[in-house]
């Protein structure tokens, strides 16, 4: 029998990094939101990898973070090992990633939810999002309650109507042996959505007692900690650090891998969904890359109070007793302990071109989707997914504006674009190379670029706003005086020139030039620059960025402004596409099924060749 | 969405002007009135008195009333007389090439008639066509795409037979071929450094600097003598700039006469272009020499007030090739002396003129002061007239040892495409050489792979990731 619980603003299906951004974001602005999870205890949980960030993901991290939500402050609170990754590369690949307490993140996570206004969590599956004359009205659960509510956020990550497989065991359960959603899927279908079947996987997970630490690598944790939120400062964040493992796989390996290959669901035709070519399983590797000789493997700490270490790198679907000769052929894990087989599992998902860059669905009203069940991968592009959508629900629900990030603002917004527009065959992954802009895009300026948007937004304070001011205009005015500081021919400078190897002045330079150059920097400079005020580390680093890739930014802004251009000419919703002559038929069909909002959107869909993009131009044109 | 009439006429000559049937093209709101007015069908004729009828009425609207896609019979007058007996092919908007009115009259009178009949059309209000105006209209109405579009405009605009190949050979993709390879190869370094930066645990750069550094400088190279050829195609395609110098009565006008004589049939006056630089068109087998009119620049008796005009100056500072006749029944006074300075370090050949007449003056004289080939020449006798195209020929076809098999770049918008990729492919370069890290290399390396995927017509999007996924093992 059906009851009717009083209404909501926003409801979430789904607490895992996706959905606890999203509800924290319609929360925090006000709106009364309900969360639904299949489990309190694994609110946003960790079912994969122990670690939070890396290339590009950082990024990710970040940016959610300058825009207000939670995932960075959360993995400050618990991280057990971080590390600034590519530190030898330029400013705009430096990635920050840290080793998470998997139990901590979690709990600390579920804390602050259960602190936030206006929150309400409750366990249980929802197994309809109820529309009424294409606008969402409510929800109904698995028990026929219905919640009626102007927006559902859906988050569903790999639960739906998920299958764990390794060899030929399979079972109906999501992540971690819980319990799969097996319901909404069919409302999906019937609400017209189209759903497809991914599959992604994790490795086994072993008893540190029984692992030899000393035929591997120790991989330690960074000196100096550079938080993931801005709101940190590096000292407050100073604790012991536990450390990585490196060892690789072997001959030995690869043959058992090979010989027992037909037993693996993925080459027998058990498992049909698309899996990642970013985590491959190692039966994949060694197929695949059949010259390589040996592939890397991470032991990694699951956290303090625990003694399972993840085997990074060597995740797996093959048969159990295979699985144990293959890991048991590992330097370091010769009689490891297997706490937990791995598993390769498959789930429903959406196909994200259906979905507007609000990450509304273009058909449904008030209907929104974040996270895996996007079809990405990954905690990090999840959380980026759910703050964008719960703030967009929450703004439409207040008649204010969408907030949309573009390709020149954000990894965020190359991550949603690229969903949405180019969608994806496989778990999409982030990757630095994915963002055309991403020497403006870095993980350093994140809060530079969108903490403004946050505060506009609503879920950034006055003070964090302030200080924001107040750092731009420190660095402005770092910038102008060290353009306008001319230095001599003289001893102190030439002694720092010596010094690192730079050729000698001849005649005067500014300091500004001096930094451009590559062996030196802003701080090395220091000693020459007897009038330099006391500055902030980030604000010395914004300045130092700033002045010394001065030529390449300025290339990229020119870029953006190219970029702008098409980007800024809308398509009209209602346009026929049929009246437009002479496109191709394999644009014209792309076309009307993406239903691009500008015709930067329309060049980036592929089968859209630049010629019907002229011809779509000439149209908008005349019309 | 409406065609998109544009607001005048247009007419055009659609045909060579060589061969017996002449085309004029119509197009435009007002094609079907302007044809109705200088048409006639048979009835409407005296054909003996080669008038027009004048007691009947002629109904201007006739084409109007015919349905699309028919041919009528019939003469073509201008108030008055016949011009010309003809057969129109009627296509109305929007079942034409352009999508708008269509007209077309086929005459059969020569060239003479066709250009009468082109000018009874201006008459009735009907405008010129540009040169690629037909097909301008076809694209902007919708009726071909961009890249159909250009292939076009270049084989109309193709004025000799080696130009309508390299259109076609473009067509076909050759220079898609080329590029692509020269693409893969930036790609391919470009995959190596993104997964490097995507997964620094597993991929180490280090070793493989100074092998992006040299393959990129090879790209690098390979692009500038895609640009040197592109210089090579120009000259093919639009004709080789082609000045003739020398003093007063060495015989420059004689020798202009002589080769439009030679080939009176296909020359043209080359319209749109200004009088200053392109004036008459010449083939000289399959290549097309535009040669400046000499006669345009106003001759005085003082030679150095003569070359010495700016006019002139910038003639020989445009031209590709330089034909320098001199008088050898004199010997070179101070004129020649001061013609000589100014065609140094240029491309030439000497003429050695009024060979039938006794010489004063060697071949060797000549070429120890400009270093070019000379030959012996007369206009009276036409002797040295077959030296000469072959010397052209050779100094432009056969030095080109890979003719045939070189990728010509003959649009301009691929030259800039070239040129941008190339300065960025330069810029990744120095990059590398200072020092810096390879994301700032990668900014270029990315940006050469997008510009040269214009001339394709390729978009980068998925590209990198794909390789990089292909060639690397990534991930957890």
């Amino acid at each position: 029998m059906s009851y009717t619980y009083e209404p909501y603003d926003i409801v979430v299906i789904g607490a895992g990094h996706a959905g606890c951004e999203a509800a924290l974001a319609s929360a925090r602005l006000g709106l009364k939101t309900l969360v639904f999870t299949v489990s309190i205890d694994s609110i946003a949980m960790m079912p994969c990898n122990p670690n939070v960030g890396g290339s590009s993901k950082g990024h990710l991290v970040r940016e959610v973070d300058a825009l207000g939500g939670e995932m960075g402050k959360n993995i400050d609170k618990t991280f057990i090992q971080t590390k600034m990754l590519n530190l030898s590369k330029g400013p705009a690949v430096h990635s920050l990633r840290a080793q998470a307490d998997k139990k901590d993140y979690s709990r600390a996570m579920r804390n602050v939810l259960e602190n936030t206004d206006n929150l309400v969590i409750k366990q249980g599956e929802v197994s309809e999002v109820i529309v009424s004359g294409g606008k969402v009205t409510g929800i109904r659960t698995v028990s026929d309650a219905v919640y009626p509510c102007k927006a559902a956020i859906m988050c569903t990550g790999t639960y739906l109507k998920a299958r764990c497989i390794y060899g030929d065991v399979s079972q109906n359960t999501g992540p971690n042996g819980l319990a799969a959603a097996n319901h909404l899927t069919d409302c999906l279908i019937k609400l017209g959505i189209d759903v497809r079947r991914f599959k992604t996987g994790t490795p086994a997970r072993v008893d540190k007692r029984t692992v030899d630490f000393s035929k591997m690598e120790e991989q330690k944790g960074d000196i100096n900690i550079v938080p993931f939120s801005f709101t940190n400062r590096p000292k407050d964040l100073e604790r012991s650090q536990v450390s990585c493992w490196l060892t690789y796989t072997n001959k030995e390996t690869h043959k058992i891998i090979m010989d027992n290959i037909d037993r693996s669901p993925l080459y027998s035709g058990n498992i049909k969904g698309t899996g990642p070519r970013y985590c491959p399983s190692i039966e994949d590797k060694v197929v695949r890359f059949a010259d390589k000789e040996r592939h890397q493997v991470f032991i990694e700490p699951e956290g303090n109070y625990t003694n399972e270490m993840y085997i990074g790198g060597m995740s797996s679907s093959l048969p159990e007793d295979v699985q144990y000769k293959m890991y048991h052929s590992v330097p370091g894990l010769e009689n490891a302990t297997i706490v937990r087989n791995a598993y390769a599992i498959e789930y429903d998902c959406i196909d994200p071109i259906q979905l507007k860059a609000t990450l509304e669905f273009k058909e449904i009203s008030g209907f929104y989707s974040a996270g895996q069940s996007n079809g990405s991968s990954g905690y990090e592009e999840a959380a980026a997914q759910g703050i964008i959508a719960g703030i967009n629900a929450a703004m439409k629900i207040l008649g204010r504006s969408p907030v949309i990030l573009d390709r020149s603002q954000a990894y965020i917004g190359v991550l949603i674009d690229d969903l949405i527009t180019k969608g994806t065959n496989e778990p999409y992954r982030m990757m630095t190379s994915r963002a055309e802009y991403r020497l403006l895009l870095r993980q350093d300026n994140a809060d530079l670029r969108l903490t403004k948007i946050g505060y506009d937004i609503g879920l950034i304070d006055n003070e964090r706003y302030n200080k924001l001011l107040e750092k731009e205009k420190l660095i402005e005015e770092e910038k102008k005086r060290i353009e306008n500081l001319n230095i001599g021919v003289k001893e102190d400078i030439q002694k720092i020139l010596e010094e690192n190897g730079s050729t000698l002045l001849q005649s005067g330079a500014t300091m500004a030039e001096l930094v451009k150059r590559p062996e030196l920097s802003y701080d090395k400079l220091l000693p020459a620059d007897k009038d330099r005020p006391e500055l902030p580390a980030d604000v010395r680093e914004q300045v130092n960025i700033a002045i010394k890739y001065e030529g390449y930014i300025e290339r990229q802004l020119r870029q953006v402004e190219q970029f702008k251009k098409l980007e800024n000419k809308k398509i009209p919703e209602d346009i026929n596409y049929d009246e437009v002559y002479s496109l191709r038929i394999e644009a014209l069909q792309k076309l009307k099924k993406f239903k691009p909002a500008s015709v930067g959107q329309a060049s980036r869909i592929s089968g859209v060749s630049p010629a019907d993009i002229s011809v779509l131009l000439v149209y908008l044109e005349k019309n | 969405m409406g065609i998109c009439m544009q607001d005048n006429t247009i007419a055009g000559i659609a045909s060579g002007m060589g061969g017996g049937i002449g085309i004029i093209r119509i197009s435009g709101n007002n094609a079907l009135k302007a044809a109705g007015k200088i048409f006639r069908t048979k009835s409407f004729v005296d054909e003996k008195l080669g008038k027009i009828k004048k007691d009947i009425k002629w109904d201007f609207n006739y084409f109007y009333n015919k349905e699309t896609h028919t041919i009528s019979y019939g003469f073509i007058t201008d108030g008055t007389g016949i011009i010309d007996e003809v057969i129109v092919l009627l296509m109305k908007s929007p079942h034409s090439y352009t999508k708008e009115d269509v007209v077309e009259i086929d005459a059969h009178g020569g060239p003479f008639v066709v250009k009468r009949i082109l000018e009874l059309l201006l008459e009735n209000g009907v405008k010129l066509a540009e040169p690629g105006e037909f097909t301008k209209r076809a694209f902007l109405n919708g009726r071909i795409d961009l890249s159909q579009a250009e292939a076009v405009m270049k084989i109309i605009s193709s004025k000799s037979s080696f130009a309508l190949n390299s259109a076609v050979k473009q067509l076909e993709g050759s220079i898609s071929g080329y590029i692509g390879e020269i693409r893969n190869e930036i790609l391919n370094n470009l995959g190596q450094i993104e997964a490097a930066l995507d997964d620094p645990e597993h991929y180490d750069l280090d070793i493989y600097r100074d092998k992006i550094l040299k393959e990129m400088e090879e790209e690098v190279s390979k692009l500038k003598s895609l640009l040197l050829h592109f210089n090579d195609g120009r000259m093919k395609s639009e004709g080789i700039n082609t000045v003739i110098a020398g003093k007063p009565n060495a015989g420059k006008s004689s020798l202009m006469n002589l080769l439009l004589d030679e080939e009176r049939a296909i020359v043209t006056n080359v319209a749109g272009t200004t009088r200053d630089i392109i004036e008459e068109t010449v083939y000289l087998d399959n290549i097309v020499l535009n040669i400046a009119d000499t006669a345009g620049i106003h001759e005085t008796d003082d030679v150095v007030e003569n070359i010495g005009v700016d006019k002139a100056v910038s003639y020989l500072e445009n031209a590709d090739f330089v034909i320098y006749v001199v008088d050898s029944s004199v010997p070179l006074d101070n004129d020649d002396m001061q013609i000589i300075e100014l065609l140094k370090g240029k491309t030439g050949v000497v003429l050695m003129n009024k060979s039938d007449l006794e010489a004063r003056l060697t071949e060797e004289e000549v070429k120890s002061r400009l270093g070019w080939t000379c030959i012996g020449f007369s206009n009276e006798t036409k002797l040295g007239l077959k030296e000469l195209s072959e010397y052209i020929k050779n100094s432009f076809l056969h030095g080109d040892i890979t003719f045939n098999d070189q990728v010509y770049l003959t649009n301009l918008r691929h030259k800039e495409a070239v040129e941008d990729a190339l300065s960025s492919l330069i810029q990744a370069v120095d990059t590398m050489k200072s020092g810096l890290p390879e994301d700032f290399i990668a900014i270029d390396m990315m940006d050469a792979y997008k510009k040269l995927g214009l001339i394709n017509g390729e978009t980068a999007s998925e590209d990198l990731v794909n390789k990089i996924f292909k060639d690397f093992c990534m991930g957890k």
